[in-house]
């Protein structure tokens, strides 16, 4: 049943393993198995020396001191800025915004771009399988300016693209998708989603929360308008992210925040905006964590996002075959094309008591509606159980999931 | 209340049931079992008003007062909190308003429950606690307007 659980097409997952330190606790008295990577990856050796690194050797406040550190601050954060370019294919660093994470990216540009942009009885389309984080910001946009929002519907996990194209009209302005569904594990067909919006005239918005750390991300190819991610999903700390934009666009649109850092010149009558990106890095940003997610995104290019994900896919495909052996168990997200995310329900079973049981035995998976409430409600059910696979993980945990699943099963029946 | 056993007494008893158990499993176990033989509660009262929201599941919990005495019923659509919210019942139901508002129920952290389980689902357990105390103190204030 099991090959290798350690090399998988010429991953060495058990080297791996031993660069994640949080690998080694024990979580109930039991190895833990972390299977919530869709929530937030662990982090690797390299990420947490270079937290330390930095706030041992380099902090200092970035862009205005002249003095060594401020330079060798400054330049550890800009470095990132250029790796972030890198990672997803951005044509200038001037494009690259720094955020809090997806979430703000999402808001800057609701908040800006739609402000300035959107009017009463304009139109902007999302998915039925969006984060709230792609929702709220959306419908507070469309609140305030009488426009109105709506959902491609999904199938199976699939988007209906002939729907959304029944959707697009000239009153669409904006359409805003996710690149994986974090609740379904699904790869949306962008490239298309994209094309059909430009030619209806709209700009799209990309949520690549979770598809970064599993896919080659190429925003040029793509041709997306705007694009963000979080650091935490892809191995680097919390609290940054990116936000990408085509820089004709983020000149044109309004500064997000006001503040030190996102100015030129301020007298009392008049501000005039620094140039980009800095225009929407309004006070001191989140250095040490922007300047580490360089190490973290260098991490995943060494590694080869194509050996992780054919290792990630293995296990989802390991993980679906032994899951829908279990009695009562569905699959929920049944996509051709998934990432390593597999959420599911059992008959008669609350999410929440599975997961109490799991935990119990050192093993996590996040249970719950996944802040995708409008995509629970589409399959009636108020949450799911949802095992996320990373780099780290092996078909030994997987059958830990099982058997723990088993053991659950024989309690709560 | 001299014919009936006091919550000290109930929380006690919990406490010597669970020091019975030596695996976190067998309290587990003794918690679903605790849940499947609550009462469902009717549908009737399966309503929005009733919800003490926890973080993920859902709670109905109603109450009753009559010649000074308090009475709950509740249910959940998760066996492991419907356990927990029967323990509340065994605990608080069929006493006085003063003493449920006065009961420590220490029984919780001594039975390993607070740190067991992760704070997100204790909060769901305070809230239940909190909701108990809160008609009590409805029906003590209800109480003191009516006689005086």
């Amino acid at each position: 049943m099991i090959e290798s659980n350690t090399i998988t097409k010429g991953l060495d997952v058990e080297a791996i393993r031993q660069q994640f330190p949080a690998l080694n606790r024990q979580v109930k008295g039991q190895p833990l198995v972390y299977f919530d990577n869709a929530a937030t990856t662990q982090k690797p050796q390299v990420v947490i020396d270079a937290l330390v690194d930095y706030y041992t050797n380099f902090n200092a406040n970035v862009h205005r001191g002249i003095h060594t550190l401020a330079e060798e601050a400054t330049a550890l954060f800009e470095a990132s800025r250029n790796a972030a370019q890198q990672f997803i294919h951005a044509s200038s660093r001037e494009g690259i915004i720094f955020t809090r994470g997806t979430t703000e990216g999402i808001n800057l540009v609701a908040y800006t771009w739609g402000r300035k942009n959107i009017k009463a009885g304009d139109e902007i389309i999302i998915t039925e399988m969006e984060h709230h984080s792609n929702i709220v910001p959306w419908q507070i946009l469309c609140e305030e300016k009488g426009a109105v929002l709506k959902m491609i519907p999904q199938q199976n996990g699939e988007l209906l693209l002939d729907e959304f194209k029944k959707l697009l009209s000239s009153k669409t302005k904006l359409v805003s998708v996710v690149h994986v569904s974090n609740a379904l594990g699904t790869v949306n067909p962008v490239e298309e989603i994209i094309k059909l919006a430009h030619q209806a005239g709209a700009l799209v918005m990309i949520d690549g929360a979770q598809s970064t750390v599993h896919l080659d991300i190429d925003v040029q190819a793509m041709d997306c308008d705007f694009f963000a991610f979080s650091s935490h999903k892809v191995y680097g700390p919390t609290g940054i992210g990116v936000l990408y934009g085509k820089k004709k666009l983020l000149e044109a649109m309004p500064p997000f925040q006001g503040g030190g850092e996102m100015i030129k010149e301020v007298t009392l009558e008049k501000t005039t905006y620094a140039d980009l990106p800095y225009k929407f890095e309004a006070g001191t940003p989140n250095i040490g964590d922007a300047a580490v997610l360089k190490t973290a995104l260098e991490f995943v290019t060494k590694i080869g996002k194509e050996k992780i994900r054919n290792h990630e896919n293995e296990l989802l495909a390991y993980a679906t075959e032994q899951l829908v052996q279990l009695p009562g168990l569905r699959i929920i997200g049944t996509a051709a094309n998934k990432v390593s995310v597999v959420s599911f329900v059992i008959d008669k079973v609350h999410p929440q008591d599975i997961g109490i049981l799991l935990d119990n035995r050192g093993i996590a998976v996040r249970t719950g509606h996944h802040c995708a409430q409008p995509l629970m409600q589409c399959y009636g059910i108020p949450g799911t159980i949802r095992a996320s696979f990373a780099m780290y993980n092996t078909k030994e945990e997987v059958d830990k999931l099982i058997v723990g699943l088993q053991k659950a099963l024989k309690m709560l029946l | 209340m001299s014919d009936h056993k006091s919550i000290q007494a109930i929380e006690d008893e919990l406490v010597e049931e669970f020091a019975l158990f030596d695996s976190w499993d067998d309290k587990y176990e003794y918690i679903i079992d605790m849940g499947k033989k609550l009462a469902p509660l009717e549908n009737e009262h399966k309503l929005d008003e009733n919800k003490v929201r926890g973080c993920q599941s859902t709670v109905w919990l109603v109450s009753d007062y009559k010649d000074g005495i308090i009475s709950f019923k509740a249910d959940s659509d998760a066996i492991i909190t419907k356990g927990l919210v029967s323990m509340l019942i065994r605990v608080l139901s069929n006493h006085t308003p003063d003493e449920i508002i006065e009961a420590d129920l220490g029984f919780i952290q001594k039975i390993g429950m607070t740190t067991h389980l992760a704070q997100t689902r204790a909060n769901g357990l305070l809230a239940m606690v909190k909701q108990m105390k809160n008609f009590a103190l409805a029906y003590k204030i209800k109480n003191s307007m009516t006689h005086g």
